[in-house]
């Protein structure tokens, strides 16, 4: 197991440099640069910054410079935020961005199974259309609605929450239901299928003729097999969940990663896109390892391969 | 007393596309230690029949739509609650499936799975549940089983999760065994094998045996008695020797002309022309009427039920209720 996962790791060493390089590429090919702005500047004031940031050196060598910083863990400086690096950008809003994106996950995964579970167990019962019709409009509704609607009947109606900030513990609520819907609704819909597919198992059947409990039948012979498919889903989801997302932050001014991820292609911000994209990359991967390693743990026939 | 009584069994599934009446009244005794053999075509009922006795008919589709099944005297399978149900299921009624290679769980340990029924029904403590386990499995034949008994489903052929299979039913020294097709899966010589085992179990801890079949070769050499079912009915039922010595019913007659090994070299072989009949229509006189070679109007118009035609053996076909057809001798 160990060697695996050390396996695994060493290979997402290319798979990042890979990552690194077409996208360094990428926004060099794109027209414009960060210091083209509406205001006319100078051109001795622009050759000039393109100099302090080493621009003006030709593209390899930029390339081997960055690669350079990358190995010394340093993400450089960022050409839009003056003063800060693109390291201190990410690590002061990555918390909150985690912070929320484990609320939502939280919800997705207690609720989401829950649902799913309840409604596979009464199979086309009001039990079971309420939840998934609730889950089918989850997956449907984009943030931008549920979100304005949420604050508008629990923040303004109802006044239960405050309707936008990130100073309170209860501020947590509305974004994290938010962002957590579609999660929620989708893993509902997979626990629910997944245990169904499981229910007719012969394996099942031959636990009933044990005379095993409904509910140890539920819970030690139907969970594993079906929530795999949930795992696998979930994996990739909390790279997606915990990088922050432009719209629930904007909506609820949170000051967490999603914004840097959009504004940094429109700025041209080199070095941040970079940063972004390599973080997102390295979290995808890693949250990929993660359900393998859970897969693994769950399904004892992967152990030999 | 026998051991299990069933008394006018009616299993339907309701479908979308109607009612299908898979077993259609069917009643039979089964004295302790007896092994009562059950063949048929697929569809016949046979299985189900065995799933209502076991609550395994999945609800719904499925319903019991009628019919008692007393065991032991005491107990309605058929209508006691689901905690009575779960006392003599996997306790005092095991059953063994068809497909080994599906039938265990993939997810748990042997050692897991063959503890349950004994930890479930409060029969022994963990580590002595443990030791049974490993007993048993040595029992039906899985070498070096203290060791292997940790291992998971995937990790076994498909003989030898048949043997895990049984020893898992026979842990808690059931007093009926229902054997579903136990062979149908396996390679022949595993099939020998795993018959030899049922047999040495069954005489061993005394215990009565079901055994569903549709291959008459096996039911031969196995059963007491033999129990023949068409379209969702018992059409002949008879000990062994006399059902295959002296058929008392078309169907059956039929079936055993259809085994090839009896045709000479080089004839055609021998079939039923026609198809069984659609379950989900109802189905007016003998169902084996269109296909059979002996009908007559009669037969066609009003139902026939199972009579006892010679002392302790039963036919339902009225021809030979009226004394109009004999055979004697097999493979008439």
């Amino acid at each position: 197991m160990l060697r695996f996962i050390a396996k695994r790791l060493l290979e997402t060493i290319p798979v990042l440099l890979i990552v690194a390089t077409l996208t360094f590429f990428m926004m060099k090919l794109a027209p414009g640069g960060p210091f083209d702005t509406d205001k006319a500047t100078t051109p001795e004031i622009k050759a000039q910054l393109e100099a302090q940031y080493g621009l003006n050196q030709p593209v390899h060598e930029q390339y081997f410079n960055y690669l350079g910083q990358l190995v010394r863990g340093d993400l450089g400086p960022s050409f839009k935020y003056a003063g800060w690096s693109v390291g201190e950008l990410l690590w002061s809003a990555f918390p909150v961005s985690l912070e929320l994106g484990c609320y939502a996950l939280a919800i997705a995964l207690t609720v989401g199974t829950l649902a799913g579970i309840v409604a596979s167990l009464r199979k086309n019962t009001v039990t079971d259309y309420v939840p998934m019709m609730f889950a089918t409009l989850g997956i449907c509704l984009p943030t931008f609605v549920t979100g304005p609607l949420l604050i508008m009947v629990f923040g303004i109606m109802l006044g239960w929450f405050n309707p936008s900030g990130w100073d309170f513990a209860s501020d947590r609520v509305l974004p994290a239901i938010t962002l957590g819907l579609y999660y929620t609704a989708y893993v509902a819909r997979l626990s629910r299928a997944g245990m169904l597919e499981v229910f007719n198992q012969d394996y099942i059947r031959t636990a009933r003729a044990k005379g095993v409990s409904k509910w140890r039948i539920i819970w030690r012979h139907s969970l594993r097999g079906g929530l795999l498919s949930v795992v696998t889903f979930i994996g990739p989801a909390i790279a997606g969940l915990v990088t922050g997302s432009l719209v629930v932050e904007t909506i609820f001014h949170i000051p967490g990663l999603g914004r840097f991820f959009v504004m940094a292609g429109f700025n041209r911000d080199y070095t941040m896109v970079m940063g972004t994209v390599l973080f997102y990359a390295t979290l995808i991967i890693l949250m990929n390892l993660l359900v393998d390693i859970v897969q693994v743990w769950l399904n004892p026939k992967l152990r030999f391969e | 007393m026998p051991l299990l009584e069933v008394n006018d069994l009616q299993t339907s599934f309701h479908t979308r596309n109607g009612i299908v009446r898979a077993v259609n009244g069917v009643s039979f005794s089964l004295e302790r230690g007896e092994t009562l053999g059950i063949v048929g075509e697929s569809g016949s009922g046979k299985s189900v029949t065995c799933h209502s006795l076991m609550g395994l008919v999945p609800q719904p589709p499925g319903r019991i739509e009628s019919g008692t099944a007393m065991f032991d005297g005491k107990t309605d399978l058929l209508a006691c609650s689901a905690r009575e149900l779960n006392v003599i299921r996997g306790r005092r009624v095991a059953m063994i499936f068809q497909d080994p290679m599906t039938s265990l769980n993939p997810f748990m340990r042997i050692l897991d799975q063959l503890i349950e029924p004994l930890l479930t029904h409060k029969l022994a403590r963990r580590d002595e549940a443990v030791k049974r386990a490993i007993e048993m499995l040595e029992l039906v034949g899985v070498p070096d089983a203290a060791h292997r008994i940790r291992s998971y489903p995937h990790e076994f052929s498909g003989g030898m999760r048949q043997r895990v299979m049984i020893a898992m039913a026979l842990v808690t020294k059931p007093d009926l065994l229902i054997a579903d097709e136990p062979t149908t899966a396996l390679d022949v010589t595993v099939q020998a094998q795993i018959l030899e085992l049922i047999k040495r179990s069954q005489q061993q801890l005394g215990m009565a045996v079901i055994f569903i079949s549709h291959d008459l070769g096996v039911v031969s050499g196995f059963c007491d008695r033999v129990q023949v079912m068409y379209a969702g009915r018992i059409v002949e039922s008879a000990r062994t020797e006399h059902l295959f010595r002296s058929p008392r019913h078309p169907y059956n007659r039929a079936l055993q002309k259809s085994i090839p090994a009896l045709q000479p070299k080089g004839a055609a072989l021998y079939t039923i022309s026609g198809m069984p009949p659609d379950m989900s229509r109802p189905v007016q006189g003998c169902a084996f009427a269109p296909r059979c070679e002996f009908a007559v109007e009669a037969c066609r118009v009003r139902e026939v039920p199972l009579k006892e035609v010679e002392p302790g053996h039963r036919s339902a076909c009225l021809r030979v209720q009226e004394k109009q057809l004999q055979w004697e001798g097999a493979h008439v």
